[in-house]
């Protein structure tokens, strides 16, 4: 079989699952997470002895889909609930980083 | 009468006779967490109420507008403007929140290290871990600070901690009771579930919490009803499935001691002891580090510091690495090995389960392959603290119900004994359990505090 490098010591790879999971790590997390991540995907590449030919994937253990609703209006939050978390909100909408411009 | 050492059931019958007051119920745990939680951590915040059955709710089930941050500084200031259902249902029932439990952050973690709010402490050793993710909701009951506690369980977090702490944790089938609500973790394994004194307080709060939920799609119709109510004090007529590879290498020989001996109790209660076999054990924590990171980093994905929460830096090292395993393992060019590959996997152990329920009616085990740790023991190395859950993560995979109940001491440390039964078949388990406990004594052991 096949054994996937997964070589996260590489620092140009470790910032660039940084970068994919949207997380600020400092140079020093960095370095951290690529020794440990390393050492775990190592552990974890023993999946790979694992004959799965042929084997259908689980996802989930509820073989169901496409689960109905009764078409009733359910109540929901107020906007003043929905906003009572929000760090800055106006005129009763979130409030979030520019696209284009702030 | 001590108060904070009844039951729910023994609780609810205590009001009807008017024994004591609502008031005085509250009063009496009130000044147990103000003599204990001290010492143990267990609580995050408590509420000081005069009504309701007062039970302890882990920090990551959403309880309107009392604080819920999951142990997390990124969730610090946060108030749930709504309930999650299970919080719904049991006020139906007059259950109040006395407190919200400690926890490892989002619920990640074998331990109770891992919150931004100080790790919880074993009331049985308090140099030692209490187990987790759900700490608090362990050690609360173990310590009678509530009368139950709600906990989550996603590869081990309520049946780990209930052995480490030698309370009853109970983790139902997949799907039995709504997650909405609870802060989501990995959403094909989380399961929400109880810590209690009895085991008929564990069936008690699933009939009143399961059954179908328009907020979870992933909800079982049917609400959960013990067809079998006679109480019975025998096994009689019972297979019990004992899992080879439960008893390999990495098992504490004293642990190992201790169940071997609940085997033999629970042969002289009746049931027949028939040898098993789950072959894909050894590949189930590969295969489940791989689904539940990548689960974790799409459903944390949410905490962007714009609806509710801070800044993504402000999540703890667990989520942090959890994430980024996650994200690596759903990245192009990684997919097929890694997450197509543990899904897979995931496949094969479900069959495993499959195949041993046909020779047998339930499945019995350690749940922890050691007692409690030392504090700070395996904080250093994610790997060694992930192996805890060698023996719960493979029934999480398949949706299993199981639970821990008090089996024995090693060194004055308690063990607790894992029973699991076919998926959806909960009665099973908790009839099992039951009579397991009524015909020993360790459930009713108590820690010196």
């Amino acid at each position: 079989m096949r054994q996937p490098k997964s070589d996260l010591q590489n620092s140009q790879n470790i910032e660039h699952v940084a970068k994919l999971a949207n997380l600020p790590l400092s140079n020093a997390e960095l370095a951290i997470y690529s020794e440990q991540l390393d050492k775990i995907i190592d552990y974890i590449n023993q999946l790979n002895q694992v004959d799965t030919k042929g084997v259908e994937p689980t996802f989930s253990v509820r073989e169901i889909t496409n689960v109905f609703q009764t078409g009733e209006q359910n109540q929901s939050l107020t906007a003043t609930e929905a906003l009572q978390n929000a760090p800055v909100h106006k005129d009763n909408f979130f409030v979030t980083k520019g696209i284009f411009e702030d | 009468m001590q108060i904070t050492k009844l039951s729910l059931i023994e609780t609810k019958q205590a009001l009807l006779d008017k024994q004591f007051s609502e008031a005085e119920l509250n009063q009496a745990y009130l000044d147990r967490i103000e003599k204990l939680n001290s010492k143990l951590n267990a609580f995050l915040h408590v509420q000081t109420n005069k009504v309701g059955i007062p039970a302890a709710i882990k920090d990551v089930i959403s309880t309107k507008d009392i604080p819920t941050t999951a142990a997390s500084k990124i969730l610090e200031n946060y108030l749930p403007p709504f309930n999650a259902t299970v919080m719904n249902r049991l006020a139906a029932q007059n259950i109040s929140v006395i407190g919200k439990t400690n926890c490892d952050e989002f619920a990640m973690g074998s331990s109770g290290e891992n919150s931004a709010y100080g790790k919880t402490l074993n009331p049985w050793d308090l140099g030692r871990v209490p187990g987790g993710s759900s700490s608090g909701s362990a050690a609360a009951i173990a310590a009678d600070l509530a009368v139950f506690a709600l906990g989550s369980d996603t590869g081990g977090s309520i049946r780990l901690p209930a052995s480490l702490c030698g309370t009853i944790g109970f983790k139902p089938s997949y799907g039995r009771v709504s997650r909405y609500g609870l802060l989501s973790m990995a959403s094909s394994l989380d399961q929400i579930g109880t810590f209690t004194k009895t085991v008929a307080d564990a069936r008690l709060l699933l009939e009143w919490m399961s059954g179908t939920d328009n907020l979870d799609s992933n909800c079982l119709q049917e609400a959960f009803k013990a067809s079998n109510t006679d109480k019975k004090d025998n096994l009689k007529g019972l297979r019990v499935g004992v899992p080879t590879e439960y008893f390999g290498q990495g098992l504490d020989q004293e642990v190992a001691k201790v169940i071997k001996s609940a085997i033999s109790k629970m042969e002289s209660l009746g049931a027949k002891i028939v040898e098993i076999s789950l072959p894909h054990t050894e590949y189930a924590i590969a295969a489940y580090y791989i689904i539940m990171a990548s689960e974790v980093s799409s459903n944390l994905a949410r905490f962007d510091g714009i609806r509710f929460g801070k800044q993504r830096d402000q999540f703890g090292a667990e989520p942090k690495r959890r994430i980024m395993l996650g994200t690596f393992s759903l990245a192009s060019g990684y997919y097929d090995d890694y997450y197509a590959q543990a899904a897979k996997v995931r496949t094969l152990i479900r069959q495993d389960f499959a195949r041993a329920f046909t020779q047998c009616d339930a499945i019995v085990g350690p749940v922890s392959p050691t007692p409690a740790w030392q504090i700070g023991e395996k904080v250093t190395d994610p790997l060694a603290m992930y192996l805890s859950d060698v023996y719960t993560v493979p029934a999480s995979m398949a949706g299993l119900p199981g639970i821990s109940v008090p089996a024995g001491f090693v060194q004055g440390l308690p063990v607790g004994l894992h029973v699991l039964s076919k998926y959806a078949d909960d009665e099973t388990v908790l009839n099992v359990a039951e009579v397991f406990t009524e015909q020993t004594n360790f459930a009713k052991e108590k820690p010196d505090l």
